[in-house]
């Protein structure tokens, strides 16, 4: 156990302080964040580590697709029109999935922030991923916060010009790394890297990286913060998603404060002393350069590090963590009214703990059951029931369909023989990477007889035709019914594919149009 | 301007406009912003010289990148061109039924000739060449001259009863009016709508075939088949150039109409024609 005047005091201030208070319109103030270490930041390294390796290494998992498709597990084929998921094909008229995840994803962020807050802002958001890695390259290079903050404010000396442009050099390499990934889920990724070095790739690849490597050069190294507070629309939108009972990063002032950096010597003199020795570390960590102690803000994207940070200051203090913690507003409000006997004086640290320095067992601790209510079950109910649906959808769609377009000019033509014909064009998908013979049969329409043009198919009312892997075969087929079977000016029949090998098929309800006086 | 004031709460100057006790703080704009904001205006300077933009007396100046959309559609419609130049190669050398025989070149003669079908054909024979009544259905399988490939392009070449062309197809049927009796002209109309079996008066057939035998065999044939050498129409199909039935058959034996389609290949040219003839070949009545 140390003293508390022998912690470390770091000279922070928070970008948004009262004494400072220019919300939105002011010059930016530059951020050293301190390396924070903790559980949190743990955490935030294992999700940039996951995060990043899926970014990074997901075009080059192959998957089998036979000779007509590249080997790519995910794929978006823009140029053939197909999206390629593992063993998920999608085809255009498909893309409702697509839509669905999207569903799926603004629900389950809805679900994730009415529980634990801006989590998605924190852990997983890109450009809190990036700016993370930007941030481990320049500590790498620079050195941690005051190292940093002394090199900004000295003169232009070699040193600092070495150190500055290899930092920016080096954004620049991850900006590339990060724009070139983007373009693998495009195209086959082993081909398109050799194309990419051999200045032989398309045109729209290398302008895509270009793009994406001043974006991410411009958003993750030079504005950071500045994308979250300024330019991101989530930090407004997330007021509306909390509730009392979701969990935010929380300074508990109820026992922190009054703060004093000399709790001894107040302490001799009479007065209360919270638990807060105002060491500004948590200021000194935060990437958005707030101080959490001044409550809930819009800058906070609660990434925890100022609890990582607290909670090692308490270590050393042999104080109890969870000065600053995840809690929700109404346990904060419960302690608050401990602390404070209901409202009827200051908080007083003393108000919440027993004799022997033990927190109060009034106090309320965050317990995993508020997570389960009933706003976050309906979260939890749509979500569940747009997968399910898409599930159902995706194990149950067609892999052979069939459409038709029925020739509007002529409607029909009579022939020699007195006989009517109509014009259609038939369309057959084969959905499968394999090719398929498909067996095109006539149901109904008496006496007719369908024939195929350019295809040396005889006339008849069934026909089988091969159809490629993943391809629609497009015919013109020409139905013909002598002039005595012909029964009213417009008919019904149907056109009916079938695979003999999976037994899938599909129909289509056409109709045959007659002249009214047909012979 | 009062003299400065600074807002108690915030502590930030207020640019020293009030309303109604209201004072306006004055906030500067971020300077990236600032700088965002010059460089768009330094951007749009530098457009402006680039490419065409300010209105002069008679035109706009022109921008040193000469760009012109105008000139940029010259362009596309040039590489168009060039990219259909080895078709249009292809159809100038080829026969109309080797180019028939050719998927790819069909393809593009179909296309091609639909095109040019829909501006110059569409006027007598309608926009899906249904045709109507004096001007033929061209999806059907009924050819007065013919329905090869060859033969529809010699039609469009040369057109039917067109005066200028040498090499017209020619055929013309006398005006029976003044050659048979009114009563013979009904039997006879009788005898052909019984042909196709649209007859009406069965007492009228017997007569009509002598009738029949005397003037129209050596044109239409014993069997009134037709003759595709002459243009004479089969009688005993299911399609009539001018309408079915005996009354419309009548009228055609006492006065026939002649329709008149021109040669095309002074205005097309051949490659056109080619197209023109493989895509009404395509229609589905093709021989």
């Amino acid at each position: 156990m140390v003293d508390n005047t022998q912690i470390e005091r770091l000279e922070a201030e928070s970008v948004n302080s009262a004494k400072a208070r220019q919300p939105l319109y002011t010059p930016r103030k530059k951020i050293f964040p301190k390396r924070a270490s903790g559980s949190f930041r743990r955490f935030k390294w294992l999700v940039m580590a996951i995060t990043l390796g899926i970014y990074y290494l997901t075009p080059w998992l192959r998957w089998d697709r036979g000779p007509f498709a590249p080997d790519q597990a995910v794929l978006l084929d823009l140029a053939n029109r197909r999206f390629y998921f593992f063993f998920i094909e999608i085809w255009p008229q498909e893309f409702y999935y697509v839509a669905g995840l999207l569903v799926m994803a603004g629900v389950g962020l809805f679900l994730v922030t009415s529980t634990v807050g801006r989590a998605w802002c924190g852990y997983t958001c890109p450009q809190t991923v990036w700016v993370d890695l930007f941030l481990v390259v320049e500590r790498a290079i620079e050195g941690d916060r005051n190292a940093r903050m002394k090199l900004d404010a000295g003169p232009w000396t070699a040193r600092k010009l070495v150190l500055r442009v290899s930092k920016h050099a080096m954004w620049l390499v991850i900006g590339a790394a990060t724009g070139g990934a983007w373009i693998f889920y495009f195209a086959d990724a082993p081909t398109l890297v050799g194309e990419l070095f051999t200045g032989t790739a398309a045109p729209v690849a290398y302008i895509t990286v270009a793009v994406l490597t001043a974006t991410t050069y411009t958003f993750g190294g030079l504005m950071r913060e500045q994308v979250c507070t300024y330019m991101c629309p989530w930090p407004r939108i997330q007021a509306a998603m909390l509730d009392e009972t979701s969990l935010t990063v929380t300074y508990n002032d109820w026992r922190g404060e009054p703060r004093s950096r000399h709790a001894k010597k107040v302490q001799a003199a009479g007065r209360p002393v919270g638990d807060c020795v105002d060491c500004n570390a948590c200021v000194a960590v935060c990437p958005m350069g707030i101080d959490i102690r001044d409550s809930q803000q819009l800058e906070c994207i609660t990434c925890a590090l100022c609890i990582d940070a607290c909670n090692g200051v308490m270590d050393k203090l042999g104080k109890e963590r969870g000065l600053i913690s995840y809690a929700t507003l109404s346990d904060y409000n419960a302690n608050m009214a401990v602390a404070t006997a209901g409202g009827s004086c200051a908080a007083s640290p003393s108000l919440v703990r027993t004799a022997d320095g033990k927190f109060s067992d009034r106090l309320a601790h965050f317990h995993v059951s508020k997570i389960f209510r009933p706003r976050t079950f309906i979260y939890m109910g749509a979500w569940t029931a747009v997968g399910l649906a898409l599930l159902y959808s995706l194990l149950t769609r067609d892999r052979l369909e069939v459409n038709v377009l029925h020739d509007r000019n002529p409607q029909f033509v009579t022939l020699s023989d007195g006989s009517i014909r109509n014009g259609y064009t038939v369309k057959l998908l084969n959905m499968i990477p394999e090719p398929r013979t498909i067996v095109v049969t006539m149901q109904g329409l008496q006496g007719a007889e369908m024939s195929v043009v350019g295809a040396e198919i005889p006339a008849g009312r069934s026909f089988a035709i091969p159809v490629e892997p993943d391809r629609l075969k497009m015919l013109k087929v020409f139905v013909r019914q002598p002039a005595e079977q012909i029964h009213g000016t417009a008919q019904t029949f149907t056109f009916r594919v079938e695979d003999k090998a999976s037994f899938e098929s599909d129909e289509y309800i056409a109709t045959f149009n007659a002249p009214e006086t047909a012979r | 301007m009062s003299s400065e004031h600074i807002d108690e709460v915030s502590g930030i100057p207020t640019t020293g406009h009030e309303w109604d006790g209201i004072r306006e703080l004055n906030n500067p704009l971020p300077r990236w912003w600032i700088w965002t904001f010059y460089i768009t205006i330094v951007w749009a300077i530098g457009y402006t010289i680039a490419y065409p933009a300010w209105p002069m007396l008679t035109s706009a100046t022109r921008g040193v990148l000469r760009y012109s959309s105008r000139n940029q559609v010259k362009n596309e419609l040039a590489a168009a061109e060039a990219a259909k130049a080895k078709y249009v190669a292809a159809v100038e050398s080829k026969t109309v039924s080797e180019i028939a025989a050719d998927d790819a070149l069909r393809e593009f003669a179909v296309a091609a000739g639909g095109a040019a079908f829909k501006v110059n054909c569409v006027q007598c024979h309608g926009s899906g060449a249904q045709g109507s009544k004096g001007f033929p259905n061209l999806n059907d399988d009924d050819w007065l001259w013919g329905g090869s490939a060859e033969q529809i392009q010699q039609t469009i070449t040369h057109g039917i009863r067109f005066a200028s062309d040498p090499d017209t197809r020619l055929s013309e049927m006398p005006a029976f009016g003044d050659i048979i009796t009114a009563d013979q002209i009904k039997q006879v109309s009788a005898y052909v709508a019984s042909l196709s079996g649209l007859v009406q008066d069965a007492s009228l057939i017997e007569p009509g075939a002598k009738v029949f035998a005397e003037n129209c065999v050596a044109c239409h044939g014993d069997t009134a088949k037709g003759n595709r050498e002459l243009g004479a129409p089969d009688l005993t199909d299911a399609i009539w150039l001018y309408g079915p039935g005996e009354t419309a058959i009548a009228a055609q034996v006492r006065a026939p109409k002649h329709g008149v389609m021109p040669a095309w290949i002074g205005r097309l040219g051949e490659t056109k024609v080619k197209e023109l003839a493989v895509y009404v070949h395509s229609l589905g009545g093709g021989e």
